[in-house]
């Protein structure tokens, strides 16, 4: 059971790398959202350093939904996805796994960079590593999350907006507790530690319900 | 081929079966029970429902009523899904990996990797040099071929065959035929699906109504 997971894992990374450039794409868009936010705003580098991490919880955010909608439509069409529902493995553990090897080819490049996308934003020390620690704490949430939305549009063929739709008001939180751990790491009234404990919480609590629920929705699904 | 041996009283059961597709009943009042070692060939025209009910023998489909078991002697039935391969229209296989890369990640995904070795299922199915070949390349009867190969990398004893002969040459259609009576002689189970004759000897048929 363990061996099939690991290949899964290595089958998804595989295919993330030769399909699309990998964790390439999100990097990409990352890093557009982040240089025409500068252009919009002016020169106002206090404002900047300000709306920040605000900016780049939004990137991260819409960055990670960007391949989302593929994370099970793939598999839907061509047929594996009838396989492995019959694999020894139960349906939870395999999108949990799914989940995992799409969280580190998106976001784990996001993460990575967010450092030095934070320096074109005018944000300090302490602000870049309370977004970074933030983002890494955040964003499997927004992966599991949106892996419910993802298994519910599986059979349809342009879901992705549907997807983003039925996804988005349940990222919120994240996104609020995100941005506000961010911010305090660079100083205010609210203890670093309070919102990303939250963003932590939100984390564990979507990995252990999404599976189940995007599992449902697959089975459903015929 | 090394021989393997399903155990030997392991059936196949379907009773009362009621299918539907769309809100429109297609299967009604189904039954059938398959004994190891014996093939059944699913026929009728386009639309009665072949596809249909193996999907349900499969366990990916839920029928309105009835049930499907896999039933071995010693053991509580099962529910069919984690004893059987199922061949749809699709091949599930991805086009960026390589045919022995596809095979690979089924093999450990499916079975518990004492089938045959991807490479020498491939070259059972005489597509051996093709091994290494990004799974796009391929035509869609070395496709169909590849898809084959699955059954043979991961043993599960029934094989659940939506139109297994599509896409391939004669020659390929009289290796599926030894490879299905190889299956059979290790005291597997086949449920094909099919319009052209299989080469199955001995096989029983179903024969699904009309279309509406």
């Amino acid at each position: 059971m363990k061996s099939a997971l690991l290949a899964l894992f290595i089958r998804e990374i595989r295919l993330a790398r030769r399909i699309g450039g990998g964790g390439a794409m999100g990097v990409v868009f990352f890093l557009i959202l982040v240089t025409l936010v500068p252009f919009a705003m002016g020169p106002d580098l206090n404002l900047l350093a300000r709306i920040g991490p605000a900016i780049l919880w939004i990137a991260a955010l819409l960055a990670t939904l960007l391949g989302l909608d593929r994370l099970f439509q793939a598999d839907h069409e061509d047929g594996s996805l009838d396989l492995l529902q019959m694999a020894d493995v139960p349906l939870e553990l395999i999108v949990a796994v799914k989940c995992l090897a799409h969280w580190t080819m998106t976001c784990l490049p996001l993460v990575i960079a967010a450092p030095v996308f934070g320096l074109m934003l005018a944000l300090e020390g302490p602000a870049l590593a309370g977004v970074t620690l933030s983002l890494l704490a955040g964003t499997p949430a927004l992966t599991f999350i949106g892996a419910i939305g993802a298994a519910l549009t599986v059979s349809l063929r342009r879901g992705g907006l549907l997807m983003a739709i039925l996804v988005l008001p349940f990222t919120v939180p994240v996104l609020i507790f995100g941005v506000s751990a961010a911010s305090a790491a660079s100083g205010g009234t609210v203890p670093f530690m309070t919102p990303l404990l939250i963003l932590c919480a939100l984390t564990l609590a979507s990995a252990a319900l999404a599976p189940f629920a995007a599992a449902a929705a697959l089975r459903g699904g015929d | 081929m090394p021989v393997l041996c399903f155990p030997p009283n392991v059936r196949l059961a379907a009773a009362g079966l009621v299918l539907s597709r769309g809100g429109r009943t297609i299967v009604e009042g189904l039954s059938l029970t398959l004994a190891s070692g014996e093939a059944l060939v699913v026929t009728g025209p386009n639309g009665a429902g072949k596809s249909t009910l193996l999907r349900a023998l499969a366990g990916l489909l839920e029928p309105e009523s009835g049930l499907v078991s896999f039933e071995t002697l010693d053991a509580e039935p099962d529910p069919v899904s984690t004893h059987a391969h199922y061949l749809g229209h699709a091949e599930a296989l991805k086009g960026a990996l390589t045919a022995r890369e596809n095979l690979e990640f089924w093999a450990s995904m499916l079975g518990a990797g004492d089938g045959l070795s991807p490479v020498a299922a491939l070259e059972r199915l005489a597509l051996g040099r093709a091994a290494d070949l990004p799974a796009a390349w391929l035509s869609a009867g070395q496709k169909r071929r590849a898809a084959l190969a699955r059954l043979l990398v991961a043993p599960r004893p029934l094989w659940l065959l939506d139109e297994p002969a599509t896409a391939l040459d004669a020659a390929a259609q009289e290796l599926l035929a030894g490879v299905m009576g190889e299956h059979l002689a290790a005291g597997g189970l086949i449920v094909a699906a099919t319009h052209a004759p299989l080469g199955l000897e001995g096989a029983r048929e179903l024969r699904l109504g009309g279309a509406p």
